[in-house]
């Protein structure tokens, strides 16, 4: 048998007997997977509003039936006190104060038009602008009825119509859209932590001793701890895909050949990433936190949770080098717009470039003899 | 001997276990500098780099109209910072291939008579068409398209202001600049306070047991769980050392004040790293190698509770099974504190039910522990 | 059991003049420490060489630069005919290991133990079966061959350590402290291999503490403060310094030494 098939053979059977290898490659991607897309829901409903209603006329009613019927708001409190509602902005019952002064029926009539106030928690900033923003179409929607009521035959169809279309997501399904990445990032840390974690546990029991005193080659010895991880990403991924469809019935648009062909290059990479992280270090803990530090910021800066045109031009040139950069965008480009391999041939070309790099490096970096 | 000897005897014992736990922690340079450096990069990264702000976005115009009134919209469209316009056409199949490559991420299509729409009093209708594979960006990318073109409307058709407006006036509470930081400041305070003292204690007393150094420690005179403690404990200082590192970079770098006490703040929050420290006993005392206890905090532990804590995703949007969950996770409920004291400026009568949760929540992991420890040390 | 007490090994006259370790001022250099101070000594073929000395007297420094491990700072050294410097991976094909600390695979059973290091070495299928076979008779580890090597006690470990180290048949087998930690029944058992071995024609390579075992070996050299003390078979020791004991002799060199404990 050749020096790698016995290696192979060797780091299968630790990892098969490894429990705490196949929980989190196995049931904890599981239960991510299921448990994620639930939570990870950036959809702004249920937003909590605190109405102070000081003119309690018709038209301030309309105004709060229209936005309590809209769906968009939770009524918390309809007071006639702002101190009441600021209150409850301030121990987190309400995101929004909705004021409408006194007078305001009055003055709509006297004066062609009447403010009302509203105050929004803005610390989460996303939130507030979102939510304003439902209020204010909302607000110009019941203007629309006041105006219909009181005009009748108004022509309310002038200027600009806006017709949105969204395309490969067309109800916006936030699960539609972040399924894949999670995909992604899941399988980028098993593949990062556990290749880095591996090299150093036998150093750190002595078992790397032994084998620095045989004639294994370099080459062999890295390529035995690679294989088993690629195969064993390649799986989860796979199981990963076959959930995606079952659970939330995402079709891939794209060829499966070219998305596997992509992950088997960028597995390699993250893989040989892991590796030479645990070339530098001689405890499982550093290793451990290395290999944390970085895959935590690759996938912070990978596109999945903010956007990359949004970063300043500096940081733009670091996601060039961050593999998982690669991997969200043609996961986005081949599972949901059905992109092809020409497409993605520029992501590619450059992911193998670095699955060479890291990996070389690695090998460069073992040394037998010290 | 006597009470207080006896008492003086343990403090000594204690002092020595713990200066031993330090040494260790000091000695590891490598696991020191991401033990520092990870909080200042993450709130570097939230501060500067990561935002859900739209800037110079690549959209592209179908205009088959060409006149004026389409030519000077364009025009404004792309004197917005918001957007930068990458090419315009007349041939509306160009768009599909074009968001397959991926670069561009909506297009706007002008139909073929506008301007003779709108100078009839008629309307015309502009379509926009975003790529919905990143919700986010679509949904915000979609609202300042919209409100450009509806700021184009007004100025070019002043007819269009009716009487009886009702006029909305927003006032932006806590955070008028609508900056980042003030939401994630909390949130990764949260999150390193959690790994730091989660992840590392357990791993370090894991460390022991692999190296069986750890029979050596129990067999010592002083109290198993004092000796498990006393690992704790440089743990708990370097958390310290790390959350008033973030509140400064907050305060002087990110321009994000504290608004309440201080001191409340920090006693807070010594209150949730013991609490997190008694997790990573738990942790530690159930798992048998470094492996495990590592994936066990991570995966199992951190992961979760960054999702359920209300930090990066809303809470009141998940389904109620995931909401009850939440409850148990302790970051959810610091998360919360701090957002209160440091960006509201509350005090401690809207935070104390918070810190009442946390307090039973560290009691109860302690008092698990230590059954657990007993049983196997049996 | 076969008793040792007064064993005297014979060594086939034909190999006598082969030398198996040849080294020449080998130094090993660490900044300005010198752990290994230009030692000079020559190992014939099918010799049981003592490796002796104190903690923190160079010993598995020493040996590490003979294996293959670690890079000589100075010197020269010749193991199984190649070079130290240019033939390391040559030197690794022919040479056996068994390093102070256990390092088997302690979630590998046996047979998975030996499979894999037989594998590496490059032996055949067949040849891995009848060692493997052979080697779990003559252990005495029938009932033990579907077990974790972890749960093992500690000597069957060690025992189990050294014939992974000579499965391939090396032409040199080194050993580092193999006997420490063993109660003395197993020590016996364990020299038996060793004679197994060395009767085979494997050079055995061995540090101690036990200086009882010292008197086993057909030469033993003593290490003080990185360089040799002394060179010698034990009894021309013993004489030499007027001493009825290795234990003694032992003591007149170290207690000079100015290196002691690790």
């Amino acid at each position: 048998m050749s020096t790698l098939a016995v290696l192979l053979r060797k780091e299968f059977k630790q990892i098969f007997r490894n429990k705490a290898i196949l929980a989190i490659s196995f049931v904890a991607p599981v239960v991510q997977f299921l448990v994620l897309p639930l939570a990870a829901n950036f959809e702004i409903k249920n937003i909590n509003l605190a109405i102070v209603d000081n003119d309690r006329s018709g038209t301030s009613q309309k105004l709060v039936s229209q936005i309590t019927g809209s769906g968009f708001f939770k009524l918390v409190d309809y007071s006639s006190s702002f101190k009441q509602a600021y209150h409850l902005i301030e121990t987190d019952k309400a995101d929004l104060i909705l004021e409408v002064p006194t007078g305001l029926e009055r003055n709509l009539i006297r004066e062609n038009s009447e403010k009302v106030f509203i105050a929004v928690n803005a610390i989460n900033g996303t939130k507030a602008v979102i939510g304003g923003n439902y209020l204010n179409a909302i607000i110009a929607e019941t203007n629309k009825n006041i105006l219909t009521e009181l005009i009748p035959g108004v022509n309310l169809n002038q200027g600009i119509d806006l017709a949105t279309n969204y395309w490969f997501n067309p109800k916006l399904n936030y699960k539609i859209a972040i399924i894949p990445g999670i995909l992604a990032v899941l399988v980028t840390m098993i593949g990062g932590f556990l290749s880095a974690l591996n090299i150093v546990k036998e150093k750190e029991s002595g078992t790397i001793e032994q084998i620095n005193v045989t004639p294994i080659r370099k080459i062999d010895f890295i390529l035995g701890k690679l294989i088993p991880f690629w195969i064993l990403a390649m799986v989860v991924f796979t199981i990963g895909l076959t959930l995606a469809y079952f659970i939330y019935d995402i079709v891939p648009q794209g060829n499966l050949l070219v998305l596997y062909s992509f992950i088997a290059v960028y597995l390699l990479a993250v893989l040989g990433f892991g590796l030479l992280i645990s070339t530098y270090c001689n405890t499982q803990q550093e290793a451990m936190f290395l290999a944390f530090f970085f895959v935590m910021i690759f996938i912070l800066m990978g596109g999945l949770f903010t956007s990359i045109d949004s970063m300043p031009e500096w940081a733009k040139m670091i996601t060039k080098i961050n593999p998982v950069n690669y991997m969200i965008n043609v996961m986005r480009l081949v599972v949901l717009k059905g992109s092809g391999f020409r497409d993605i041939l520029p992501d590619f070309i450059v992911v193998l470039i670095m699955a060479f790099v890291l990996n070389g490096w690695a090998v460069l970096n073992y040394r037998k003899t010290n | 001997m006597n009470n207080t000897s006896g008492f003086s005897v343990v403090r000594n014992q204690l002092f020595s276990f713990v200066r031993k736990e330090f040494y260790h922690v000091l000695r590891d340079k490598k696991v020191l500098l991401i033990l520092f450096g990870m909080p200042i990069v993450q709130v570097l990264l939230f501060g500067f780099v990561l935002s859900n702000e739209v800037k110079d976005t690549r959209i592209i115009v179908i205009d088959v109209a060409r006149d004026e009134a389409s030519r000077q919209l364009i025009t404004k469209l792309g004197a917005s910072r918001y957007f930068q316009i990458d090419h315009i056409s007349t041939n509306e199949s160009e768009i599909e291939p074009t968001f397959r490559k991926g670069k561009i991420k909506a297009a706007i299509v002008f139909p073929v008579n506008f301007q003779q729409e709108l100078q009839h009093g008629n309307q015309a209708q502009i379509q926009i068409v975003t790529d919905g594979t990143d919700v986010n960006a679509a949904n915000t990318i979609n609202g300042y398209i919209m409100s450009i073109i509806q700021d184009f409307s007004l100025e070019s058709n002043p007819l269009q202001k009716m009487p009886y407006r009702i006029v909305p006036e927003v006032r932006m509470l806590y955070n008028p600049q609508l900056l980042g930081a003030p939401n994630f400041v909390p949130g990764v305070m949260a999150m390193v306070l959690m790994l730091v003292c989660v992840m590392m204690t357990a791993v370090a007393i894991v460390k022991e047991k692999e190296m069986g150094t750890m029979e050596v420690l129990l067999v010592s005179p002083m109290r198993p769980l004092l000796v498990i403690i006393s690992k704790a404990v440089p743990y708990l200082l370097l958390s310290f050392v790390n959350l008033s590192i973030i509140i400064l970079l907050s305060v002087y770098v990110l321009d994000v004040p504290v608004k309440g006490s201080v001191l409340l703040l920090m006693s807070l929050s010594t209150l949730f790293i013991i609490t997190c420290l008694s997790l990573g006993i738990l942790i530690s005392i159930q798992t048998d190698s470094q492996q495990a206890a590592m994936f066990a905090s991570l995966i199992g532990m951190l992961l979760p509770t960054i999702m359920l804590s209300g930090f990066m995703f809303p809470i009141e949007n998940m389904p109620w099974p995931l909401q009850l969950i939440s409850n148990i996770a302790p970051s959810r409920w610091y998360y919360i504190i701090v957002k209160d004291v440091m960006i509201k400026g509350a005090d401690f009568s809207s935070v104390w039910k918070e810190t009442l949760i946390l307090i039973t929540m560290t009691i109860a992991l302690l008092a698990i522990s230590m059954k657990k420890f007993k049983i196997r040390l049996a | 059991m076969k008793t040792y007490l007064f064993h005297f090994h014979e060594m086939e006259s034909a190999n006598s003049n082969i030398l198996s370790i040849q080294t020449e001022k080998l130094t090993k250099r660490f900044g300005d420490f010198t752990a290994v101070n230009a030692i000079t000594l020559d190992v014939k073929k099918g010799e049981i060489f003592g490796f002796l000395g104190a903690n923190g007297a160079g010993k598995t420094t020493a040996m590490r630069m003979l294996c293959g491990l670690s890079t000589p700072t100075a010197g020269k050294a010749v193991i199984a005919g190649y070079d130290v410097y240019k033939g390391t991976e040559q030197i690794k094909k022919r040479i056996g290991y068994m390093s102070q600390k256990f390092s088997l695979y302690e979630d590998l059973t046996i047979l998975e133990n030996v499979s894999f290091f037989g594998g590496i070495y490059g032996m055949s299928s067949a040849q891995l079966k009848s060692k493997s076979e052979a080697l779990i008779t003559q252990l005495g580890l029938e009932n033990e061959t579907k077990k974790l090597v972890g749960s093992l006690p500690l000597g069957w470990k060690q025992k189990l350590a050294f014939s992974v180290a000579v499965l391939h048949q090396p032409e040199i087998v080194f050993l580092d402290e193999p006997t420490g930690g063993v109660d003395p029944v197993t020590r016996r058992q364990f020299w038996d291999l060793i004679y197994d071995a060395s009767d085979a024609g494997i050079t055995v390579f061995v540090t101690t503490h036990y200086l009882d075992e010292a008197e086993y070996c057909n030469r033993i050299s003593i290490m003080v403060d990185g360089s040799i003390a002394a060179l010698d078979t034990p009894s021309n020791l013993k004489k030499k310094f007027s001493t009825e004991s290795m234990d003694d002799v032992f003591y007149e060199l170290a207690r000079g030494a100015k290196r002691s404990g690790d």
